[in-house]
């Protein structure tokens, strides 16, 4: 169904004709530094254990940046695949950019990479068609009200520029995200994502969620407010590592004093044994960002508890006189990576002893944001737990409480095992980020509804 | 978009129905931040989704290809996902309506002129100057969004509809600091001010002067006290409301998440099927109106993305529970009414069932008479922080600003104000409902949902509203 000639170097063709087609349409005097984003997705959704929108996307996005001088500014278009069409859509955007230079201003910040740096990965996947996959799914879930989501197909990411650098990233991967349902909102999620397919890996991995369903299924007990030990998860912690890349670690945040990690420029600390790093290294998203710029291996955020650096995007490099990164212009990572630490993943419930465990996070934001303070539910597999051993599915809590007393003060241990958790967002396509997280032991977490 | 009317013949596709629907989208994006024009982001975006209902099967393709073969490919690829899937369907498509709308729509003054590139930079260099006006201002940036979308869709039963929009979205912000204490203030939130017109929605607004306005009101809020806590009443400013509207009414009564369909992503709904015509879930003040006809707001349009001739419709009347916001495909499936919401955020994004305009109906109390309700209360503005849960119960919201109310009089400013509640009892609290002068039509670009993922525009218009016994709180300190 799907165009799985993810990898087969069509694409990566095509691109350099677009590179040749900008390179073509500049004037004297001008540059270019443009970037690519483009895909070939079918997704299938599903509710009930049944099909509900099958459906194929296929986008191209080309985002011509148009310079000359200090002056600069975009245009971000569609394109359709065909190259007589596109050449006079590319070409009519840079006239309208060049158009557009003559009323901008020079902008002090802008920088460009000044090095030619390109580069080239390619990662393909041995997927079967996305209709055999779901019937798969389906029949490993018969029974059951399953309701989720398959993205499968090829990925692809680009930059070229005039100075003739080229980046080229394609992916063809999957992701599975469902959730089975025992009532109301009592359910089990699952997730599956990566490069290859196996049925029989399928099969173990909704197995071990039907165990969980059966859990779910017992007595709900519910809690009064207060505060409660708390094991969370690595998906639950990927909730708390999601909100603290939305603005936690950006240079320019931190310079303004909006970062809810701001007071760690001062005497603010967490734990000794938290570590973050943006770990480009160790996930899946492309080695070059937006802009061009090449991103290092591994970028230092948080180490021993202290704040040692930020994601410094090119424009706040400039701005506020910092080194670049590689940050993109959001500057939040796309591969965070949280130290480890030495609670083996088995022994997480008895080191509990009695609280709960979060298995899932949902909706969380700040409260107070200069205190690092935020709010969230617990969802999903959230179970109470005494001695060591699961006793009921709890109502669902919400918890409130700061970064500086979940990961400082009442951080009472971190797992020795860390999960890669690849980003299933579809918000204007596949995302290419990921997380890896250990999970966290709380000896205190404050719920309050 | 292309000449369709040579091309339909053409396609010849062994199919129950089908559908094709054109997104021709540009916008362009002016910034000014710390007094220095951001770069000039301009966007296109064209293309066209394909839908199918063949054999009891329905499928979708979404392609920017919108040459004949290009339509066509994207046709057969989803009539071929129909057959593949019409022995798994959850709705067996042959039940399901086949729309032939004809008509159109426009946004108004769609024809008026906007300020060129220049006019735009000047404008929002002088708020940014205004905005910047003292040291412990740190950052702050003013903005204007431009978008300027034309959406067809066509349909196998001779469907055709044309509508043309153009929205403005204007944004002031500022963050303060001093002494450790960092404060945020913004003209009506993160692009909560968003209608559909041309500069009459700056002048609505009082735009052009809001920059030093909300840079004093920042500075005020680094010398305020914390947010008292304990129970008691609030006054809720429109430009809360509509995040208050948005969270615990319209997405609890989508009908597709009440159908299930959401579970995985976006959650369930604590409304269920047979509370409908009979459910108080709020006091006889609450009166919501699901309402594309108000032509400045952001979401008003003449037909849904399946076709459906929009209305304003009760949703919610005197506190009694009416109708869900369910597309023509939901209502099908849930047997129940609804209203034309079907609705997708992009040519590559399939329709869904999404909020539009989802009003809070005026009430009757002045402003002197909502403060003057309360003994012992705080007033909150402007969204800043939300959250709640999967079934759109538990929330705990954030505002910028809050002022303490004594004995029916407006006191101090607060920092921080936040409050929590459980929406099934919350609306039932609803106390007091501001007269039409004190609405506002408002919104947000930003509605997230759906698997894959869309971002919708939704327009939201309420008047200030008084709640008793709401559980408040501050800040850390």
């Amino acid at each position: 169904m799907g165009d799985r000639s993810g990898s087969d170097g069509a694409m990566e063709a095509w691109f350099g004709n677009l590179a040749g087609i900008l390179d073509a349409a500049l004037a004297p005097g001008e540059r270019h530094a443009s970037s690519f984003s483009a895909e070939a997705t079918d997704f299938v959704r599903m509710n009930r254990g049944k099909v509900r929108q099958p459906g194929h996307v296929e986008q191209r996005y080309l985002r011509v940046r148009l310079i000359r001088g200090a002056r600069h500014a975009s245009h971000t278009l569609s394109l359709s695949g065909n190259l007589v069409d596109d050449r006079q859509a590319i070409g009519d955007a840079v006239k309208g950019l060049r158009e557009s230079l003559a009323h901008v201003e020079d902008d002090p910040y802008l920088l460009l990479p000044d090095v030619v740096a390109s580069s080239r990965a390619v990662r393909e996947g041995a997927l079967p068609a996305p209709e055999t996959m779901v019937e798969s799914l389906l029949d490993a879930a018969a029974g059951n009200d399953l309701v989720g989501i398959l993205a499968t197909g090829p990925v692809y990411r680009g930059f070229c520029s005039s100075e003739g650098q080229r980046n080229w990233h394609a992916s063809t991967a999957f992701n599975l995200q469902w959730s089975l349902y025992h009532r109301a909102d009592k359910a089990v999620k699952s997730s599956w994502a990566g490069f290859e397919w196996s049925d029989a890996e399928l099969r173990a991995r909704m197995a071990g969620a039907i165990d969980n369903l059966a859990l779910i299924a017992r007595p709900v007990k519910t809690l009064a407010p207060g505060t409660y030990r708390a094991f969370l998860t690595p998906t639950a912690m990927q909730e708390v590592a999601g909100l603290l890349c939305w603005g936690g670690f950006s240079g320019r945040a931190l310079a303004t004093e909006q970062s809810p990690l701001a007071r760690m420029k001062g005497d603010a600390r967490l734990d000794q044994r938290v570590g973050f790093s943006e770990d480009i290294e160790g996930g899946v998203a492309p080695a070059f960002q937006g802009e061009g710029f090449a991103r290092p291996p591994r970028v230092p955020l948080i180490d021993a508890g202290r704040l040692v650096g930020a994601m410094v995007s090119p424009r706040t490099a400039r701005e506020f006189k910092l080194d670049e990164n590689g940050a993109n212009g959001a500057e939040s990572p796309e591969a965070l990576a949280m130290q480890p630490g030495a609670l083996a993943q088995k022994d997480a419930l008895d080191a509990l002893d009695t609280g709960l465990a979060i298995g899932n996070l949902w909706y969380l934001n700040y409260s107070d944001r200069p205190a690092g303070r935020m709010t969230g539910m617990t969802r999903f597999a959230t179970f109470w737990v005494e001695h060591g051993k699961v006793v009921a599915p709890v109502e669902v809590m919400r918890f409130d409480d700061t970064v500086y007393r979940m990961l400082g003060s009442n951080l009472e241990a971190l797992t020795a095992e860390r999960e890669l958790i690849l980003d299933s967002d579809t918000y204007g396509g596949r995302n290419l980020a990921s997380v890896s997280l250990p999970g966290a032991l709380l000896s205190a977490m404050q719920f309050t509804l | 978009m292309p000449p369709l009317d040579s091309l339909l013949p053409s396609f010849d596709i062994k199919a129950d129905f089908w559908s094709l629907r054109f997104v021709d989208e540009t916008s362009e994006a002016f910034c000014v931040r710390r007094n220095v024009a951001q770069p000039l982001a301009r966007a296109t975006d064209r293309g066209a989704m394909a839908s199918v209902y063949v054999d009891g099967g329905y499928g979708y393709a979404a392609t920017a290809d919108t040459s004949p073969s290009g339509l066509r490919a994207a046709l057969e690829r989803a009539a071929a996902w129909a057959r593949a899937s019409a022995t798994l369907a959850i709705t067996d498509s042959r039940t399901l309506p086949r729309p032939a709308p004809r008509g159109s729509y426009a946004s108004p003054s769609l024809a008026t002129t906007l300020p060129d590139t220049r006019g735009w930079f000047d404008l929002l260099h002088g708020l940014s100057k205004d905005a910047g006006c003292d040291p412990r201002i740190v950052d702050w940036e003013a903005s204007v969004d431009v978008v300027h979308s034309t959406q067809r869709l066509v349909t196998s039963t001779g469907g055709d509809i044309v509508q043309r929009f153009r929205m403005v979205i204007p944004s002031v912000g500022v963050t303060a600091h001093a002494d450790g204490i960092t404060q945020q203030r913004s003209l009506n939130g993160q692009r909560g001010i968003c209608q559909q017109g041309g500069t009459e929605i700056l002048e609505r607004f009082g735009y052009a002067g809001s920059g030093r306005r909300v840079a004093e009101e920042a500075l005020e809020l680094l010398a305020s006290p914390n947010c008292p806590s304990g129970t008691m009443d609030v006054l809720l400013m429109p430009d809360q409301m509509i995040l208050q509207i948005h969270e615990s009414i319209g997405h609890p009564l989508e009908l597709d998440r009440i159908l299930g369909d959401e579970r995985n992503f976006a959650g369930t709904s604590f409304v269920t099927p047979e509370m409908f015509g009979t459910y108080r879930y709020g006091s006889e003040l609450l009166n919501i109106t699901f309402d594309p006809t108000r032509p400045e707001e952001l979401a008003s349009y003449g037909f849904d993305d399946d076709g459906t001739r929009a209305e304003r419709t009760y949703l919610i009347r005197k506190g009694i529970l009416e109708r869900p916001l369910g597309s023509a495909i939901s209502q099908v499936r849930a047997g129940l009414p609804g209203v034309a919401n079907s609705r997708a955020d992009n040519w590559n994004r399939p329709p869904i069932d999404r909020m539009a305009n989802l009003n809070l109906e005026p009430g009757n109390s002045d402003m002197n008479e909502l403060v003057a309700s309360i003994d012992d209360g705080v007033l909150m503005e402007t969204n800043s922080s939300w959250s709640i849960d999967d079934s759109r119960n538990k929330f705990q919201f954030g505002c910028e600003r809050g002022r303490v109310i004594s004995n029916g009089k407006l006191g101090h400013v607060v920092k921080n104000p936040n409050y929590r509640g459980i929406s099934a009892n919350f609306w039932r609290s609803l106390a007091l409902v501001g007269n039409d002068d004190t609405l506002r039509v408002l919104g947000s670009p930003y509605c997230g949902k759906g698997e894959p993922s869309q971002v919708i525009r939704v327009g939201h218009a309420s008047p200030a509203c008084v709640f008793k016994g709401v559980d408040v709180f501050g800040g850390e300190g």
